[in-house]
């Protein structure tokens, strides 16, 4: 028998006008849904997955149109169907979750009453039952304390707690179907499980069927019953998630699952087989300690109390101040990698701050090949001699790059600063640089808008590495990129690490990241640390309780692929 | 030269983008043939216009528009469409040379206190606190009466009272990028902070500073005129827009309508000009703004 699904998007395309003339972003897609049911959409930035959603929910914009194919949903003919009635369906029959939760709340409103908005708009509540209803909703994301939170702010509460409100918003009408487009990209791990087994249980209760947009197969996978993999507007691939995962029967799904960094394989194995360059160096054995961090203390004020609560409370104004990082200490040998762990606040980043010189610490020392550059303030470090010895690689490529300099003007920069480079010698050094970090010599004239996420993460390392640093911060290097695109930049800056002598701090939330580039681990949280030790013991036979918990909150597919 | 091929490029880019906006946008192609009208006065003007703009006709006093004298002529038998045309290069020039004073120093002081923070943000906020707290015209008005009644204290009174604007508007921007990765990572290649000031902040926001000094211009120009509306700064008989309705605006009543009409034209045509180029270059810089 044949069950009519819920979603059926038949031969869909989707068309933007652009300066440069029509661009198709989908092209004649299949994707159909039962009801019920978990589907994941699979791809990488520019796949057209997040455009189909659009499509989906009609809300395109202005230089977007669906140029084709239909799309029905239980029975209604989507691209017939009239604004009103859209408006109409929106939140009531079907609802979006976006990626930024903060962004999706309005900021100068209480979550309640958000939530009370969505109910009244489509007569799902009154006056008087409003509010016991949008508790109801919060409470039926796990929010605790929902009468509590009901007059909360959403400044007040954390990413994870916000993306529960989104939630709630999204289901509070009880819709029939969910997309949840990027849901958890930017929560900790912990939190994404977190929010992923919420989703994954509301839509098992309620009857919902589901669709996850995520760049990660190996979330898909664990959460969804079927994935549809995409690739260029187009859909590749779909079928079951374990079938996906044991068998995977388009090339791009073997380039993407081979791409995604799991335990038990090398860096090598990331890459296609047409780019395996010979194997890695063999990384030279760790020798004496290049930085020593004890006792590394950072704290901030507390926000200045308000003149009347210092009228009302006069003892309060001598509150404790924050402590971000909290007397840590631990050390760095001449070329290893150490990576540091931790969720978003546990004080990695702050500590790789004060490791660059960029902010002072409040305690503590750091002492870099024999000087405690601790000691020198961070407003006269840009032109200490050391300067040059520790350099730093950002989370973000596009955030940190100039948009006025050219590429071969942003690798320059350091070195017409601090590197007593020769004029005439210039070109030829960054045209060096490029090569080294395989940028290719005709993008050096380019700005950043010109150039891909991967192009751009080439030119930070260039940057960072002009100068021949011993030590290079590196800052999720690979966060902002495409699963197929950090597995180059990975093997990149391994073969840079071995070819040129330095060390590493691999500041990371991913651990499967951190467990291939790393000899070593420091767990941090609540900025101390937690655990330290070898990558390998510490990843797989953790002993503290918050390393474990990490771990476990990894997404795990239902099966490793058989042959790698 | 290596680099050139690039910079090439770029400027190709930005011309092709420019055009790109322009011919989805005839508003903006409209405003900028205007301002190309309004140049070629300021420049050829005294030398293309039919009458010398000082001359006097006694023959030929209040005479309504013509063929001969296409404005008319005024009390004392001048023609009025030579004046106006005369007239745009004073205006335009008071206008260029007071915006460029309020972007030098207004935009220099809001990057110092967006990105340095602290006292520069303090001394710097709470002197724009200060010019803001009076009507701006009356606070002009002021300025050009104690420093002298001249043209050049018509430039600084106009670069004052528009020194807020540009002052938070630079503010707004530095603080924005203060800590934007790119700073930092200037800081690591060991800039000293003076230099990420000018090198990495100022390009940054020059765009969204070229916006409002197009914007500024208009006010800028209707702000001398209406100071020399009132008599102060250009002095008769200099053709000035201000002047001239102030001269005509006694007689409409009398039916010499052409006296005040035609240089208010002049002064709305350029107000309107500049306006609709802020909001035309503002596409340009930032589409994502666009309406």
């Amino acid at each position: 028998m044949i069950q009519l699904p819920l979603l059926n998007v038949r031969d869909l395309t989707v068309e933007f006008s652009t300066r440069r003339g029509i661009v198709r972003a989908v092209r004649n897609i299949d994707i159909s849904i039962g009801k019920g049911e978990t589907l994941g959409i699979v791809g990488e930035s520019g796949s057209g997955k997040s455009v189909t959603s659009y499509a989906v929910m009609r809300i395109l914009d202005r230089a977007g149109q669906i140029a084709g194919g239909s799309i029905h949903f239980a029975g209604l003919d989507l691209r017939a169907a009239s604004e009103r009635q859209m408006v109409d369906l929106r939140g009531r029959e079907m609802s979006m979750i976006f990626q930024n939760p903060r962004a999706a709340l309005n900021p100068i409103r209480r979550i309640g009453h958000q939530i009370e908005d969505v109910l009244r708009q489509h007569a799902q509540a009154g006056s008087a039952d409003a509010r016991e209803k949008a508790i109801e909703a919060l409470r039926d994301v796990r929010i605790s304390r929902p009468e509590e939170r009901y007059s909360a702010y959403p400044f007040e509460l954390s990413g994870g707690m916000c993306q529960r409100v989104v939630i709630a918003l999204a289901l509070a009408c009880r819709p029939k179907l969910l997309i949840a487009d990027e849901p958890t990209t930017g929560l900790d791990v912990t939190t994404q499980k977190a929010v992923m087994d919420l989703i994954l249980e509301l839509t098992r209760a309620r009857g919902m069927s589901t669709i996850l947009i995520t760049h990660d197969l190996g979330l898909a996978a664990t959460y969804c019953s079927r994935v549809v993999v995409m690739e260029k507007g187009e859909v590749v691939e779909t079928a079951s998630a374990a079938e996906i995962f044991a068998a995977p029967r388009h090339a791009y799904t073997r380039k993407l699952m081979r791409a995604t960094p799991r335990p038990g394989i090398g860096l090598r194995d990331l890459l296609p087989d047409e780019n395996r360059a010979g194997e890695a160096l063999p990384a030279s054995a760790p020798g004496a300690p290049l930085l020593t961090v004890s006792a590394l203390v950072k704290e901030y004020p507390r926000a200045e109390a308000g003149l009347f609560s210092r009228f009302m409370k006069p003892d309060a104004a001598g509150a404790q101040p924050f402590r971000a990082v909290d007397g840590i200490g631990f050390d760095i040998k001449r070329g290893e990698s150490l990576g540091l762990v931790g969720e978003s606040g546990c004080g990695k980043s702050t500590t790789s701050m004060m490791l660059m010189r960029l902010i002072d610490p409040t305690a503590g020392s750091i002492i870099f090949d024999g000087e405690d550059i601790g000691s020198i303030p961070a407003r006269d470090f840009a032109r200490h001699p050391m300067r040059k010895r520790i350099q730093m690689v950002f989370q973000d490529p596009t955030d940190s790059l100039n948009p006025r300099y050219s590429a071969a003007r942003a690798i320059a920069d350091p070195l017409l600063r601090l590197g007593a480079c020769e004029p005439r010698t210039l070109r030829a050094r960054v045209e060096e640089l490029a090569s080294l970090v395989g940028l290719p010599g005709d993008l050096l004239d380019r700005f950043p808008h010109q150039l891909s996420g991967g192009q751009k993460a080439r030119v930070g390392i260039a940057r960072a590495i002009a100068l021949n640093p011993s030590l290079v911060v590196l800052d999720e290097p690979t966060a902002a990129l495409d699963v197929s695109v950090q597995a180059l930049v990975l093997n990149l800056l391994a073969d840079l690490k071995a070819a040129l002598g330095m060390s590493y701090l691999f500041v990371s939330h991913d651990l499967h990241v951190v467990r291939l580039i790393c000899d070593r681990v420091i767990v941090m949280r609540a900025g101390r640390i937690i655990e330290q030790g070898r990558a390998a013991d510490v990843l797989d036979h953790p002993k503290a309780d918050y390393t474990k918990e990490l771990i476990a909150a990894l997404p795990h597919p239902p099966a490793q692929p058989a042959a790698r | 030269m290596s680099r050139s091929p690039g910079t090439g490029a770029a400027i190709l880019a930005t011309l092709s983008h420019a055009r790109y906006v322009i011919s989805g946008n005839p508003v903006t192609a409209f405003a900028f043939m205007l301002l190309g009208l309004l140049l070629f006065c300021a420049v050829f003007g005294p030398w293309i216009v039919p009458f010398d703009p000082l001359a006097s006709d006694t023959a030929a006093t209040l005479k309504a528009p013509s063929l001969r004298h296409w404005f008319g002529t005024d009390a004392l038998g001048r023609d009025v469409f030579s004046r106006v045309v005369a007239a745009t290069r004073l205006d335009l020039a008071i206008a260029v040379f007071s915006v460029a004073l309020v972007f030098a120093f207004g935009g220099l002081a809001g990057i110092a206190a967006g990105f340095f923070g602290g006292w520069t943000d303090r001394i710097v906020g709470r002197i724009a606190d200060t010019i803001m707290a009076f009507p701006l015209f009356v606070l002009a008005m002021g300025i050009v009466a104690a420093l002298g009644n001249t043209v050049t204290n018509i430039v600084i009174a106009t670069a004052i009272i528009n020194f807020p604007l540009y002052a938070r508007v630079a503010r707004t921007e530095a603080s924005v990028r203060r800590e934007a990765g790119f700073v930092m990572a200037a800081r690591l290649s060991g800039n000293s902070e003076l230099r990420i000031a000018l090198t990495s902040i100022l390009p940054n926001i020059l765009p969204i500073m070229m916006v409002q000094m197009s914007l500024t211009m208009g006010y800028a120009i209707l702000n001398a005129a209406g100071l020399s509306f009132i008599g102060l700064g250009v002095r008769p008989p200099m053709p000035e827009w201000g002047i001239m309705v102030a001269e005509g605006a006694g007689s409409i009543i009398s039916g010499e309508w052409w006296l005040a009409l035609f240089p208010g034209l002049a002064l709305m045509l350029a107000v309107f000009c500049f306006n609709l180029i802020g909001d035309g270059l503002r596409d340009i810089v930032d589409p994502q703004r666009r309406t």
